[in-house]
């Protein structure tokens, strides 16, 4: 099981989903409450648990910014502190729920579950693309049944997608094209790259950008440990200069709890932005890609659970910057660091 | 690819036209090596830069 690393910041949910409504969110562990104020418009986390009878915040209800608990009515204002329980007039001094740091940036509310001091809002890696108005975007979440090392695993190696999402965004070529990795061990960053000169193109591409024939491919990932993946693609027909057809693709990858992690998966392209057709072809194509990444991961977690003792691995060329990805988060981990996320 | 050039970087390029890794630290010593474990094992191994074990040797 992959250590979570706590003095991190997480994608706790998309800006547009905290709103009015009460939205609770398991974060490494973390029983969560989010909502937004009604005061200053900001995102609010709360810890959802009342601490009377520890019933569930989110299954409560709001009154202004403070959340009454849906079973004795204990009462929390947006910082945490109750300020009122039913039937008496003091409120014990110890009648508090944890207030998380939260950032909304780039459509996404991070939240911070550590070490409040160590809270760093500086330290949010960015993903600007997701509100750059000359890319239009779409996403979606997924919850998996895995532990979080294996979704890391899952997109650091993309030789995958010939095998699991052939006829999808895999080809031969995907499989078959060494990788270049690099690793900043300060900045707890992996890039790596697979540059693909002539290659099939896949529907995924095919049908979104109307290109016949062979493309240019080129994969570029980053990667912020713990929580954030970029894949930067570019595709050209072959033998043009030009058009290129850019797309990022982004994920946040948010441990729930011990073997369930949070998908959040986007797609940005700067082609065809007000093409209905292919927004929905795009969200519809690559919610299927990502449900196929969901259904191996939980078999492959209910096949790991099924091995009696530690399990032996084999790793070959193409597992370069998942191990490096794995050394990161161990460290991370054992640290409780500040290194990542710049 | 890119990154702050303020910070050390490991680099592994596989070489291709075949299975070799060649692993390059931020000192500037390189090597090629038959795996990513090797190469990595290789590459923490910074400055030393220890000859790897032997294929199928204990790593």
């Amino acid at each position: 099981m992959t250590l979570f690393a706590r003095n991190q910041w997480y994608v706790a949910a998309y800006a547009t989903e905290v709103g009015e409504e009460l939205l609770g969110r398991t974060i490494l562990g973390e029983p969560v409450v989010l909502y937004r104020s009604r005061r200053d418009g900001r995102a609010i986390a709360l810890a959802d648990r009342c601490v009377h009878r520890r019933f569930p915040l989110s299954e409560s209800r709001r009154e202004g910014d403070d959340i009454t608990c849906g079973y004795h009515g204990f009462t929390y204002d947006r910082t945490g502190a109750c300020v009122s329980v039913p039937g008496q007039t003091r409120v014990p001094r110890t009648a508090r729920v944890a207030a998380y740091p939260v950032v909304e940036r780039d459509s996404l509310v991070w939240i911070w579950v550590g070490d409040p001091a160590a809270a760093d809002e500086g330290r949010v890696p960015r993903a600007p693309h997701l509100v750059d108005p000359a890319m239009t975007t779409v996403r979606g979440m997924e919850p998996i049944d895995a532990d979080y090392g294996l979704l890391v695993d899952n997109l650091l190696d993309l030789s995958h997608e010939t095998y699991l999402h052939g006829g999808y965004i895999g080809t031969p070529e995907v499989a078959a094209t060494p990788i270049t990795t690099e690793v900043d061990e300060e900045g707890g960053v992996v890039r790596v790259s697979r540059h693909m000169l002539d290659a099939e193109c896949p529907p995924f591409y095919a049908r979104s950008t109307g290109i016949e024939g062979r493309i240019s491919r080129l994969q570029d990932i980053e990667y912020f440990a713990p929580c954030l993946y970029l894949l930067h693609s570019r595709i050209t027909p072959v033998g043009q200069p030009a058009p290129v057809f850019r797309t990022e693709i982004t994920y946040a990858i948010t441990p729930s709890a011990p073997g369930r992690v949070y998908d959040f998966w986007a797609v940005s392209r700067d082609f065809a932005l007000d093409d209905e057709e292919v927004t929905a072809f795009l969200r519809d194509f690559n919610h299927t890609v990502v449900m196929q990444d969901v259904d191996a991961l939980n078999l492959l977690q209910r096949a790991l659970d099924g091995e009696p003792g530690p399990y032996q691995e084999l790793s070959i060329n193409i597992d370069t910057g998942a191990l490096a990805a794995r050394r990161i988060l161990a460290a991370l981990a054992a640290a409780g660091t500040d290194r990542a996320g710049a | 690819m890119s990154g702050d050039p303020e910070r050390p970087v490991y680099r592994v390029d596989w070489l291709p036209g075949g299975d070799v890794l060649e692993a390059r630290c931020f000192c500037g010593a390189r090597r090629g090596l038959p795996d990513p474990v090797t190469a990595w094992t290789w590459l923490l191994d910074h400055p030393r830069h220890a000859a790897p074990p032997p294929e199928g040797g204990p790593r």
